[in-house]
This record gives C-alpha cells, structure tokens and sequence, in this order.
C-alpha cells in the first residue's frame, strides 16, 4: 500500500455567495521514499493540496490515507497527533520562533510529542549535526543567515522521524546559491531513505524531484518522472 | 505536553517585553500591595493587643464612670461612680476574686533636686498588681498594712527611676510627690510601650493618698479593675454590678446606664471589629484593583495572543493541540498575575514595615502566613480568570490561517 493515497479529493470553500472548488477530483498515490514535487500556478490549488496533505485541514469528500490512517475521519485533536508524528513542515518564511535559539526551536515537535527533556535534547542535537548545524545550536534565529534558519527548519521537521518532509516554497526566501544548498540537502535526505514532497511554482527547483506533479483548475493534469529520475536509476 | 515546559515558555515570553509585563502587572502589584501593607500594619497591632490582653487574663473587668458624651440629655457632672460604690460591688456580688480602684490623675514626682512629671499617678489597692497581672521588680507593692495606717509609700516604674535619676535600687529613699513626702517602696517591672503610652512612666500611690492628692471631686469618677473568681463568673458578675450600680445611682427604667462594664472578651471583641472592619473595606478597595489589574492583564494577552499568531500556528503545526496552546497561555497569564502578586507582597511589606516604623509608638509590622498565601491565590485567581478568554482564544486559532497570519 502506498504510503499517500488520495482518491478523488474534492476541496470546496464556501465564500458566502459563491462556491470555490479548489481541488476537483484529485487522485494521487505516493510510495514511501519518493521525491515529489507539487507544481502549479497560484489558484492551481496546490497550496490546499499541501494544507491536506500535510493534515493542516481535511478534504471536503474523498479518500486520504496516509500510512493507512483515513485521515478524512479524524478530529481536530487526532490531526495533531498525526502532524506531529507523520509530517515534518519546512516552510517559505522559515517559521522559527524568535528569541529562541536553534536547539529549542529543533526542540519543539518533541514536546508535544511528549519526549521527556535530555532524549530530546540529544535528538535535537542530532538533527542539527545532519544539517550542517552543529556549531550553531545556542543561536537564535536573528544570529543566522537565510540558508542557516532554513537548515534549522529542516531539522525541526526530521526531528520527531515523520513519513513525509513537506516543503512549501523552500527556496523562495533565499538567493540562488543557498537556494541550491538547500535542494542539495533535501537530495541526500531523499538519498537517506526520507519521503519528500516539494511544493513551488518554480520549474528549476521542482527540477531537483524525481517525479512533477502539475496541478491546474484544482485537477492532475500532468504527473511524470522527471530527468534526475531517469539520471538516477539509470 | 511536558506541564513545566509551559512555565519556561511563559518566563521567555514574558522577560521578551520585561517592561510591558511589569507594567502589565502594575494593577495587581497596585492591589497586593495595599492589602498586604494594611493587613501588616493592622495585624501587628491586633497581635500586640491580644498578647496584652491575654496578659491579664479572660477573667479580667473593668469598671468606669460614663460620660455619655454622645447623650446631650445627660449632665455630665452629674455622673458619679466613687469608691463607696466599689466597696458595695465587693461586698454583695459574688464571684469576684479581686478589686481595686483606680484613680488617675498628673502631679510632679521630686528626689533631691530632679523633677518629674511621670506619664500617670495611679492611686490604687494591695490587690492592683494581681489584677492587671503585673509585678514589682525590686522591693514590694503596698499591702493592706500601708493601705490601713496610712502610710506615705509610693511604688515607681522604671523610667520614673531613670527620670529622677535614683540608683538601681532606690528602695527606701524619699521623694516629694506634690508637697507630700512618700518613701520609695517597690519599683515596678517593665513593660515596655503601648498604643502611644509608655507603661513605665508610671508611679503608683495607695487609694487614699491620691484621693488627698487630686481632691475629693476626682474621687467622684473613679475606676475599677477587677478578676472574676472564673470564667463562668464574668456574665454573672457583669450584671449584678449593672444592677446594682443603677440601683445605688438611682437611675429610673429608661434612663441609660452612667457607668460601663467591660469584660475582657468584649475589649477583643470591640477591637476585632474595629481592625475587621478596616480590612474589609481594604478587601473592598482590594477587589477593585485586582478587576482592574485582571482586565489589564486580559488586554495584554488578547495583544500577546494576536503578535504571535504565526507562532501559534507554527505550534499547531508541529502537532500542538487545543489543550496544549490554552495551557500555554493560560500559564503564562497566571505567570504574570502571580508576578505581581510576588511584587505585591514584597512592596506590601516594605511600605507596611515603613509605615509601622513611623507610627510613633506603633508595633513592628506583621505579615502573616495565611495574608501571603491569600496574595498569591487571589493572584492566580485573578490570572485564571482573565487568562481563560485569551488562551481559549488562542487554542481555536485555525492553524492554516494562523501559519499564514502578517
């Protein structure tokens, strides 16, 4: 079984007088261990795609299974859980908290994971060092450059081991050059066995997947490996 | 969630605006403060009193001529309570242990060439010491002998002694007490101050002799002290004197008593309801501050709560739940109430301690356990409830919404 399932995923907002279906039938199924990239235009509906995905909402009818869990049935208190245990979020903006240093903020999942305080100190520590952070770890967010917050964010969400890294726009706050160190780590963490789903508008950045998925009018209207897929298993 | 973490993040969140806490907190320092510094001061006052009262006992009487200055339809010098009226109370009420009465009144004290005015000449019996349960230090009080023959003694406390510059031991030297000789028989033991009067600046001369000194209208108002046999005796001794002083007195049915008997438990009484009062209207003034302090606490976490939306919505993100962001901010809004409890109590206690020290004559202020406890319980009270809305607030946040909240 797949690791994601969706099966005709319907998404509609209620806007007073009219109706928006942000997604319209959407079905994708995704192995564990994939690397994904979700493209498409702003309005495409990939931003409501990832907000299900990432158990941020739940769909207004159809299927999700995610590692066997139909997550359309769970409440609010279980979509937590399942955040908290399942998707590791990197976002955009980065999201670190302010005044908090690197090892706190790593910290965070695992406190509402219920890891008692010296486990999670050390796995906080270690997600740190595989990010290339581990001599940064009492900084606080405003004491680190563009690429160093995002590394940060990157372990925060390997932290509590989740299914899935779920990376809304990335790179979209950073210049090209860390831009590309940030892909460059999401490959190794892919190489290493994570499941990454991607989310960006920009082709060269869904370039570093191994298989595009293009949204239009809350449809897939294209779903393909991609060169680097081909590269790598050639 | 780990209950203490929520503690740590409070800390952080609240030293990040430092100054926009204390400030934040101001009504219920404000509050806290108030009613520890008037409970300090009031209580210290009450804990001198019930020792002093205590002194002497639950058996304890007084008697003493009443004035009714809040009676316009009485003359005043037509009040009389003598000591012919004691003698009578002696002899027909039962259940009285002891008596003695008590004449007051200011003559100049002289030893050589050095003069005093003491504070009080109490002219009183053999049986004073017994009853207000105080004893001569050096030498001896006057007995009934000294009473029977007329003897010119008279007995000093200690700051007369200091004042007249005697030695230590002045016991049989002579002094002048108006124009009339009396030998020094006793000194009395010390007491110390209370409420303004300095127990020491004392001497103290028999019945008679004062009665001779101040004159025979002074002997109209006298007082009375005196010990019931036991406890059970004081209701029953209370109203026979009433009896039997208005029948002496001559006072029809519906006039008011001349006189007023006192008992022990009533002085309590009368001085508990005082200080009661006090600190309720204090409580009064208190709850006012601490709504006030309550709301702007509510105000500043409804603000705290909208800045870190994102934050919020990050937490949700990484798998906080509902009871996890309320506990948060409920925490930290009982942090910052109980905050200003603490500085409440500390400001409280400085200006209470303050206040007591420049009360002429006033006992050290006393903060008690239960004042302490009630501070930091009406603290968190007041955190919980004005939290609650916020933190609820807070917890509901959508997290889509939230993570994406400029």
């Amino acid at each position: 079984m797949a690791l994601i399932d969706l099966t005709d995923i319907h998404k509609v907002y209620d806007m007073g007088a009219e109706k928006v279906r942000a997604l319209n039938g959407v079905d994708l199924a995704i192995e564990r261990g994939e690397y994904v990239a979700i493209m498409g235009s702003s309005g495409s509906g990939k931003s409501t795609l990832m907000n299900l995905l990432g158990c941020l909402d739940t769909p207004s009818s159809g299927h999700y299974r995610l590692n066997g869990v139909a997550v359309e049935e769970l409440d609010d208190q279980q979509l937590a859980a399942i955040r908290n245990k399942e998707i590791g979020f990197v976002f955009q903006t980065f999201n670190l908290l302010a005044r908090t240093d690197a090892l706190h903020n790593v910290e965070l999942p695992l406190i509402y994971a219920g890891v008692p305080r010296a486990e999670r100190r050390e796995r906080a520590k270690r997600a740190l060092e595989r990010v290339g952070l581990g001599e940064r770890m009492s900084h606080q967010p405003n004491e680190l450059s563009g690429g160093q917050r995002q590394r940060v964010a990157v372990a925060r969400a390997l932290v509590n081991d989740p299914s899935i890294l779920l990376a809304d726009e990335p790179t979209g706050n950073l210049d090209s050059t860390t831009s590309l160190e940030i892909m460059e780590l999401f490959a190794q963490l892919h190489r290493a066995g994570n499941t990454v789903i991607l989310v960006t508008h920009e082709p060269d950045i869904a370039a570093f997947a191994e298989r595009q998925v293009m949204l239009k009018d809350g449809k897939v209207v294209a779903d393909h490996p991609t060169l680097r897929a081909a590269a790598t298993h050639a | 969630m780990v209950f203490l973490e929520n503690f740590r993040i409070a800390a952080a969140a609240l030293r990040a605006n430092a100054m926009r806490s204390i400030l934040t907190t101001l009504g219920i320092i404000i509050g806290v403060a108030a009613v520890i510094a008037v409970v300090s001061v009031v209580q210290g006052l009450q804990q001198m009193i019930t020792k002093e009262l205590q002194g002497v006992g639950a058996t304890y009487m007084e008697v003493r001529p009443d004035f009714g200055r809040r009676d316009p339809g009485r003359v005043a010098r037509q009040v009389k309570l003598t000591w012919d009226d004691g003698k009578a109370v002696r002899e027909r009420i039962a259940g009285i242990r002891l008596i003695t009465p008590l004449l007051a009144g200011a003559a100049q004290v002289k030893y050589g060439d050095r003069k005093y005015n003491p504070g009080a000449i109490y002219g009183v019996n053999q049986d004073y010491q017994e009853v207000v349960n105080s004893a001569v230090d050096r030498g001896r009080f006057f007995s009934r002998i000294d009473l029977d023959n007329r003897r010119n003694v008279i007995v000093l406390g200690q700051k007369v002694v200091d004042e007249l510059g005697l030695e230590p031991d002045p016991v049989g030297k002579e002094v002048y007490l108006g124009s009339y000789p009396a030998t020094v028989i006793g000194v009395m033991e010390k007491k110390g101050q209370s409420l303004g009067n300095n127990l020491d600046d004392r001497a103290f001369v028999p019945f008679d002799a004062a009665v001779s000194l101040f004159g025979r209208n002074a002997a109209d108002a006298v007082q009375f002290r005196l010990q019931a046999r036991s406890t059970d005796d004081v209701e029953r001794v209370r109203d026979g004197i009433t009896h039997l002083l208005r029948q002496r007195h001559h006072l029809g049915p519906d006039q008011p008593d001349d006189f007023k008997v006192r008992i022990e438990d009533e002085i309590l009484k009368t001085v508990s309801t005082v200080l009661g009062s006090v600190t309720a209207v204090v409580g009064g003034v208190v709850g006012v501050a601490l709504l006030v302090g309550g709301i702007g606490i509510m105000n500043i976490m409804l603000v705290s709560v909208t800045e870190r939306t994102r934050e919020i919505g990050v937490r949700k993100a990484m798998g906080a739940r509902r009871q996890d962001v309320l506990l948060q901010f409920l925490i930290e809004a009982v942090t910052l109430s109980l905050l200003g409890g603490g500085l409440g109590i500390a400001v409280g206690y400085g200006l209470g301690s303050g206040v007591a020290r420049l009360l002429p004559d006033w006992p050290p202020a006393h903060v008690p356990l239960w004042a302490v406890g009630l501070a930091f319980g009406f603290s968190a009270m007041v955190g919980i409830f004005f939290g609650i809305y916020p933190a609820g607030k807070a917890s509901r946040l959508d997290p889509i919404d939230a993570l994406h909240y400029e």
